[in-house]
């Protein structure tokens, strides 16, 4: 019975803290993510929202509390190719590494090849990601010289390539045109349609209330976390910002 | 050497070969790496040769002969040259650990370059430098006949995890404790070196190591840096999709579950390895060109994280012959003229990148 629990819930956060040296940067949050959710993550600067992120996929692991990823704990899950992950500025990274967008999109494909060849499949599979997000054109381009917007399509296209179950986006249009980021929010939508989870930070509360389907919303605590209608009546966005400004004031 | 190489050609990107064809860019660079193999096999040869006439039997006699016929080769091109080289088996050691340098030192480069870990190279030359002094000293004191090259390399080795170890403590490649190090560890070999004159007869000329010297490659020195080379291009090859995720993307890497430190680990050994190899030919100090020039050149023309390995490779080894070329033809020490025509061949990238970036790119 229990592991009919663990199939719908992809992430399963309780009781989580996490601190750098003395800051707390996460306290007591629990959440749980089901399988094909679009969770927006949203709170003030510094509140603790990319840090959680980090917890979530395992890439940090809790002073206190526990995180399960895929029913597993979240910093022993060896699967890799399950989450696509896509950093905050990866827009900028890159820098003078001479990296083609074929290349860049491939290395989705590394955790399941380990030290073996890639194959035939692989690169078809890199082919499929590459039209699904819209820049098979680009293939051969260097990642740096690409627009900001490209350049995220690119990362997505790596996380598709992976065959994720889950995409964990921090700010991924950060320094991306309006237009550009309209679409690459609509691609989001679609690939969530096709049954990917999606957890998503985003500080443009339209954007992101326009698309995702629940949302979490965090000050160090977490002060909602319910679909995005409920989110919207309640006062939880000016109670998370409020002791944020109080901070503020504070340091005065 | 030349299987490696053969079989990282053969994986070279089935799905654009298949839709465009080879270009002759890529056929030339193809090319260039397939002679390059063939000339570091050529000088496996050599080495293994020097090593086996040594063997009891008909096994050390034939190797014995067969090396004969390579040092008859060397009096045919001083011959034709002028030059009174080649005929001497210190010549083909010296060229030998050439030609393996110039093929792993911008092979793990093209890691460091684009890790903003460069000076790594240089660093680590200068632990090795410890590591020399303390081999001396250990000879002077105890009359050991062992490899000087080997405690080189040991406390390289040591001090790469130590630097590794550091830079984890303070969670970056920060330029501090890079400095710390690199001047540390010259301080405590020009130390140990002053005293250790003092306590004992120390018969190997110091500069030679400083500097890069084509005499001090020994016999043996020879063959630690080809097995090391061999050793160095197998595991790049057998590593190479983890190594370009890590460089290009830590925390993605880190996130499909690579072990971001086993690699990083094995990159920064690596490198020591290489340095040390690196060091008898182009000396202390000027070790970190070789493993940083090639890469940043080969990096304004790539069009591609494969082309810019290959390319870093080709331009190292023409540097390295270039170099040692110049300095037999000019009795010059080799380190500074292998330098001097990496750094005449990267302006040169710059300035053909600068008119056709674009062009380059586009397809």
């Amino acid at each position: 019975m229990e592991a009919n629990d663990s199939v719908s819930a992809v992430i399963e956060a309780e009781n989580v803290t996490f601190a750098y040296g003395e800051t707390t940067a996460v306290e007591d949050v629990s959440l749980t993510i089901s399988d094909g959710d679009f969770l927006g993550l949203i709170g003030p600067n510094g509140s603790g929202k990319t840090t959680l992120l980090h917890l979530m996929i395992g890439l940090k692991e809790p002073d206190s509390g526990s995180v399960r990823l895929f029913g597993e704990p979240a910093t022993e899950f060896e699967d890799g190719e399950r989450i696509g992950y896509v950093a905050q500025r990866s827009t900028d990274r890159g820098g003078t590494m001479p990296v083609t967008v074929e290349e860049t999109v491939l290395m989705g494909r590394f955790a399941h090849a380990g030290h073996a060849r890639l194959d035939e499949k692989d690169y078809a599979i890199v082919a499929d990601a590459l039209e699904t997000v819209e820049i098979d054109d680009l293939r051969d381009r260097h990642v740096n010289e690409l627009s900001g917007g490209q350049r995220q399509r690119a990362f997505i296209a790596r996380a598709l390539a992976s065959e994720a179950d889950i995409l964990a986006l921090d700010e991924p249009t950060v320094g991306v045109d309006a237009d550009s980021r309209d679409r690459f929010y609509d691609l989001l939508d679609r690939l969530n349609d096709q049954g990917i989870t999606i957890i998503l930070i985003e500080h443009d509360i339209d954007v992101l209330t326009k698309h995702v389907d629940t949302v979490a919303c965090i000050n160090r605590e977490l002060y909602h976390h319910g679909d995005t209608v409920s989110f919207l009546e309640s006062d939880a966005l000016g109670e998370a910002y409020g002791t944020a400004a109080g901070i503020v004031q504070h340091n005065h | 050497m030349s299987d490696t190489e053969t079989e990282r050609d053969s994986t070279a990107r089935p799905s654009l070969s298949g839709l465009r064809g080879l270009s002759t860019r890529g056929s030339i660079e193809i090319a260039g790496i397939a002679v390059t193999a063939v000339l570091a096999l050529a000088m496996l040869g050599f080495v293994g040769l020097d090593w086996l006439r040594d063997a009891p039997g008909g096994l050390g006699a034939g190797a014995g002969l067969l090396f004969e016929q390579f040092l008859l080769l060397g009096a045919w091109i001083d011959f034709y040259f002028g030059t009174n080289v080649f005929r001497h088996p210190f010549t083909w050691r010296a060229l030998s650990t050439g030609v393996f340098v110039g093929i792993v030192g911008p092979l793990v480069g093209t890691y460091l370059v684009h890790r903003q870990m460069a000076l790594i190279g240089e660093t680590l030359a200068h632990t090795a430098f410890v590591g020399v002094a303390i081999g001396l000293l250990f000879v002077a004191a105890t009359g050991w006949n062992g490899s000087l090259l080997l405690v080189a390399l040991l406390v390289s080795a040591i001090g790469a995890l130590g630097l590794q170890w550091l830079t984890e403590q303070t969670d970056s490649y920060g330029d501090v404790p890079i400095a710390i190090m690199l001047t540390g560890s010259f301080a405590v070999g020009t130390l140990l070196i002053s005293w250790g004159r003092d306590v004992a007869a120390i018969s190997i000329d110091i500069e030679g190591f400083l500097f890069g010297s084509l005499a001090i490659v020994t016999a043996s020195g020879a063959r630690l840096v080809s097995v090391l080379s061999v050793s160095v291009v197998a595991l790049v090859v057998y590593n190479y999709k983890q190594f370009l995720f890590i460089t290009f993307d830590e925390q993605a890497a880190r996130v499909a579950r690579l072990n971001v430190r086993w690699y990083n680990a094995l990159l920064v050994v690596m490198t020591a390895v290489v340095v040390v190899g690196a060091m008898q030919i182009l000396g202390v100090i000027l070790v970190a060109g070789l493993l940083v020039i090639p890469v940043a050149a080969s990096s304004q023309l790539a069009r591609s994280f494969r082309e810019t390995l290959y390319l870093s490779v080709l331009i190292g080894q023409v540097s390295v012959l270039g170099g040692l070329a110049v300095a037999i033809a000019g009795g010059l020490p080799p380190g500074g003229s292998i330098i001097v025509i990496a750094i005449v061949i990267y302006l040169l990238s710059v300035g053909v990148s600068d008119g056709s970036t674009g062009g380059l790119s586009l397809h």
